[in-house]
């Protein structure tokens, strides 16, 4: 088996893995929602204040919920002993933790996303705001995903779970915060948004490039 | 040969060098500080502009500097430990870490005690104020991932990638940071662009500088021994030290 099928039966199977249990993966919709809702009940209902509030609670509670999703990634795989497995497995361990960060990133990244351009939109955001903030999203969550999976291999077996997570990763995904949300802000006082995004694209090729060699690091570390 | 060296041998003599080093250590840090301090507090005159205030200089720029240094001490050791497996680069990063959340806190804390009378607030959030901040979460993020994992082995190694990763993020985070500051709120309190400092000043800072370097080291010389002992506490050659040590 080439290195690459390799890779795509990771994939296949955590894909196949989350659509067995979709409940699962509700939970952080759910949660999404109800702290995007809370933001307004805490701010009081200022509908100018909130439309100008709105891309930042977006993407402060997209990365909350990103966070909590981190402990899964591979909590099952830990327990079941396939992680040692994809560790003495003949290819290379970046490739295949690769293929288990991207199946991260569709089942449980792509799906906030959705949710929070239903959101923006319900919530009155302006066209090209919603589009800074889908599109910033799209492109700044693959760093996300990939820098948690890092810390999620790192903490792999661990008690502590999101809360050591949290600690570990919002500083690190403070760049990519920055740019999503100025991006947003640009957009909203309908200013160019290429530097933004080109930034968290560069960000995430960087991420896709380096990232995949840590996380291997980190599950070597802690399981060898 | 060369392995056992490594796997075994270092941590001892290392523990013997810290002894006979660290006394010494900490006597030239008290006279470098002695020297420093009554530079800084007494013979160098006060500010024109500042007054008194920028007297805090004295502590507080020797600890921002150092708390840099010693992220970078902690990432070069722990990715010595990872790479070449050597013991004592797990063992000083993980003595590193408490010193060098220390030594930001410590920056931070005299900074906004600085700010409230120069700039009328305890924070702002300046770009260097929040890179500074934002080091700080990462040594906590760290020092939670230590303590988190049992295995003290296991926990170094874990540390070491985690340092490695915070080393290759600190220059985008640092650079995001001032973009996103500038963009806030422009050059309202960031005007400070270096202003040429007296000599009278400048050897007092300088003094204190190298005092907080000798500092940091005596005490990381103190911490790793502490270390060596918890990972060595199995082995033949602590448990004679400790007997040693009780019977005296």
């Amino acid at each position: 088996m080439s290195a690459l099928a390799a890779a795509a039966c990771v994939l296949h199977r955590d894909l196949q893995r989350a659509r067995r249990r979709l409940g699962d993966l509700a939970q952080p919709l759910v949660f999404f929602t109800v702290v995007v809702f809370v933001f307004p009940i805490a701010i009081g209902p200022n509908a100018e204040v909130l439309r100008n509030l709105l891309p930042a609670i977006l993407w402060v509670s997209a990365l909350l919920a990103l966070v909590l999703t981190l402990p899964e990634v591979f909590a099952a795989d830990y327990a079941d002993g396939s992680l040692e497995l994809l560790i003495l497995s003949p290819h290379p361990l970046p490739l295949l933790v690769l293929a288990k960060a991207l199946a991260q990133w569709i089942t449980g990244v792509l799906p906030l996303i959705a949710m929070s351009a239903l959101l923006g939109g319900v919530l009155g955001l302006d066209f090209s705001t919603w589009v800074a903030v889908e599109l910033g999203l799209l492109l700044g969550t693959p760093v996300l995903c990939l820098v948690g999976c890092l810390a999620s291999a790192l903490a792999v077996g661990v008690r502590g779970g999101p809360l050591l997570l949290a600690l570990i990763t919002l500083p690190l995904y403070i760049p990519v915060l920055i740019f999503g949300t100025s991006a947003a802000r640009n957009a909203s006082l309908a200013l160019p948004v290429d530097a933004e995004m080109l930034f968290l694209a560069g960000l995430s090729v960087l991420a896709l490039t380096l990232t995949p060699f840590g996380i291997a690091a980190a599950l070597r570390a802690r399981l060898a | 040969m060369f392995e056992r060296f490594h796997q075994y041998a270092a941590p001892m003599h290392f523990h013997r060098l810290s002894r006979k080093l660290s006394p010494w250590l900490f006597g030239i840090s008290a006279v470098l500080f002695v020297a420093g301090l009554v530079g800084g507090l007494i013979l160098a005159p006060a500010d024109y502009q500042q007054g008194e205030s920028f007297r805090i200089i004295y502590v507080h720029v020797p600890s921002a500097w150092l708390s840099m240094f010693c992220y970078m001490v902690m990432a070069s050791a722990g990715a010595a430990g990872l790479i070449w497996k050597v013991k004592m680069g797990d063992i000083m990063a993980r003595a590193c870490a408490p010193l060098g959340a220390s030594f930001t806190f410590v920056a931070l804390a005299t900074g906004s005690l600085w700010g409230k009378p120069m700039w009328g607030t305890w924070w702002v959030w300046d770009a260097r104020l929040t890179s500074e901040l934002i080091l700080l979460f990462l040594y906590l993020g760290y020092i939670a991932l230590q303590s988190a994992i049992e295995d003290r082995r296991a926990a170094a190694r874990a540390g070491a990638v985690l340092a490695v990763v915070g080393v290759v993020n600190i220059p985008i985070i640092h650079y995001s940071v001032e973009w996103w500051s500038t963009l806030h709120q422009g050059a309202t309190v960031t005007k400070f662009d270096k202003p040429s400092i007296d000599v009278s000043m400048l050897i007092p800072l300088l003094l204190m500088a190298l005092a907080f370097q000798v500092f940091f080291f005596a005490s990381l010389l103190v911490r790793a021994r502490c270390e060596i002992l918890e990972f060595e506490q199995h082995t033949a050659w602590v448990r004679d030290y400790l007997r040693g040590r009780h019977k005296a």
